[in-house]
């Protein structure tokens, strides 16, 4: 197994609330690890450090064994780390081929031209449209985002991370909020990502979880209490106390 | 249809001063000048007030910065255009490039304050230049020297160099908000956070926006201060940032032709008002709240529901 993410001792805090209580914890290459956990356990908190989005208090984390502890949100992004967003964080006056063009034009050298048309660079556009074919929006490209159904606005949301061409998607909570036939099409997605690019998956959706990852980690209270192929997890007692509550565990 | 438009205003913008010229009516060469200057200054907000999302409540400081140095350029007698008004730019981008760096650190209302605390520290070190006149402010002794011929002090030749100033200007900036730069720049506007997520460095962009913004104000200080052939701290109180300000929420934020209509509409309402009443300040208001009420995006956004656009093709 060679680890493409590995975290150490991470640790933070918000006033006297314990946020990540020193995690290790690692991702290897290939695989889809799902990160699941109760309301509150720090999910969201430990993505934003994996992103850049927070700095940890202390700890390191190391991505392709380069230490990107101290990497800014936006540098991090083209070493190859990308995350998608639990609340919908799109660009809503934007039509969906301009969503996905932004995201690709940050890869595609400076945006520091000032003199041709943007909409005129054909080769950004077509790189575009294919990603965009790629999460099934193929026939709304000039849709308004913003306009979307809302489990279109969750697939865009993960086209989005996926045109920065990562080596590792950070998905949090894609399937929030969408009625089960919608969420089965982003399971279908993320599926179809398998073995072009790791996944971290945080998700609430436990058939989704059991499906689709090939290890699950348990975070409770800032911390992983167990990590594993998804039959351990199943049946590791701990979890079931911690995340499932006593009655289940009895 | 806009592009047929355009060429159609910048031919009678042309032939005006002759019109005026030939009606005996040189005051409203003057007063176009003044009002070409304005629009410029207001554009130059509107770049990062109405498509970078940034609530700029400094922006007279670098206006001022620029009118300054051609100011104590021409008292120290340097009176060159070719020397005086590129410095005024730098010396505007160096001024935008110092306050926005610390001041783009910040969000929302604590960037209003930040930039507004700025430019009255800008005010204050104005006054306190005796040398340049304080608080009375300098009278300078004449306009910048062109060469090749060309008189600044003739009001028509004048009036033709802030013309084509504007003009070049404008369509710069047209290039521009079309180009990468300028597609980032709104896209940041629209989600910052987002932009940051798929590895824009947000804050590089938005400085490049303040200093370029810093810039063409300073350009629009220098040909402020040979308008008026004086220069006061008036130039950079925060009451002048506030004209900016109104002038392109009149003219419409995130409007390329926001600066122009809102400088033309408040000048011209503040001249036909003041010749009947000192509170003339009061008729604007009202205009301004007509505006802000009945068309929420300003004048621009009304006449842009007019015309149709003709947006750059792909490919």
């Amino acid at each position: 197994m060679v680890e493409l993410l590995a975290v150490e001792g991470l640790y933070k805090h918000f006033g006297g609330v314990v946020a990540t209580d020193r995690v290790d914890f690692a991702v290897a290459e290939g695989e889809i690890h799902a990160l699941i956990g109760p309301n509150g356990a720090g999910k969201t908190t430990f993505v934003h450090q994996l992103a850049g989005a927070l700095r940890p208090d202390s700890g390191r984390i190391s991505f392709g064994g380069v230490e990107v502890t101290h990497t800014s949100f936006h540098e991090r992004v083209r070493v190859g780390i990308a995350r998608s967003y639990q609340i919908t964080s799109i660009f809503r006056s934007h039509s969906v081929l301009d969503n996905v063009a932004l995201a690709v034009l940050a890869r595609s050298g400076s945006a520091f031209r000032f003199w041709r048309a943007l909409a005129r660079e054909t080769a950004l556009f077509d790189e575009a449209s294919a990603i965009a074919a790629e999460v099934g929006l193929q026939t709304k490209l000039t849709q308004l985002a913003g306009r979307l159904p809302y489990g279109e606005q969750r697939r865009l949301e993960v086209a989005l991370a996926l045109a920065t061409r990562p080596k590792l998607l950070l998905l949090d909570e894609p399937m929030a909020g969408m009625d089960p036939q919608a969420a089965h099409g982003i399971v279908e997605l993320i599926a179809g990502l398998k073995g072009r690019v790791t996944v971290l998956l945080v998700e609430h959706d436990m058939d989704a979880v059991f499906k689709l990852a090939d290890r699950i980690s348990v975070l409770v209270s800032g911390r992983v209490i167990a990590t594993g192929a998804p039959d351990e997890i199943r049946a590791n007692g701990e979890v079931k106390r911690a995340y499932l509550g006593d009655e289940a565990a009895a | 249809m806009r592009r047929a438009l355009t060429l159609a205003l910048l031919a009678l913008l042309v032939a005006f001063p002759h019109a005026a010229q030939h009606w005996g009516q040189m005051f409203y060469v003057s007063f176009a000048t003044r009002i070409i200057i304005y629009a410029l200054a207001v554009t130059s907000l509107n770049l990062i007030l109405g498509f970078g999302g940034m609530v700029s409540f400094g922006h007279a400081a670098f206006f001022g910065a620029g009118a300054y140095t051609v100011g104590i350029l021409m008292a120290e007698g340097a009176a060159s255009v070719w020397l005086a008004w590129p410095l005024a730019v730098l010396v505007a981008a160096l001024f935008s490039l110092v306050i926005g760096a610390v001041s783009l650190r910040t969000r929302g209302v604590y960037f209003i304050m930040i930039t507004l605390a700025f430019a009255q520290m800008m005010y204050y070190l104005a006054v306190s230049m005796r040398a340049y006149g304080g608080e009375d402010g300098l009278t300078l002794p004449g306009r910048s020297r062109l060469g090749a011929g060309l008189e600044l002090s003739n009001d028509v030749t004048f009036y033709y160099i802030a013309l084509a100033v504007l003009a070049v200007a404008l369509y710069l900036m047209r290039r521009l908000l079309d180009a990468r730069f300028g597609q980032v720049i709104q896209a940041i506007r629209e989600n910052e956070t987002r932009m940051e997520a798929i590895g824009f460095p947000v804050y590089r962009y938005k400085l490049t926006c303040f200093v370029i913004a810093g810039a063409v104000a300073g350009l629009a200080g220098a040909l402020i201060a040979n308008q008026n052939s004086f220069v006061s701290p008036n130039l950079l109180q925060w009451t002048q940032s506030g004209t900016l300000m109104v002038m392109a929420i009149l003219g419409g934020v995130g409007y390329l032709w926001g600066g122009v209509l809102g400088a033309l509409v408040y000048l011209v309402l503040e001249e036909a008002l003041s010749a009947y009443t000192v509170y003339w300040q009061l008729g604007v208001g009202v205009v301004l709240l007509a505006v802000v009420l009945c068309a929420r995006q300003g004048l621009a956004s009304v006449i842009a529901r007019l015309i149709p656009a003709g947006s750059v093709p792909r490919g």
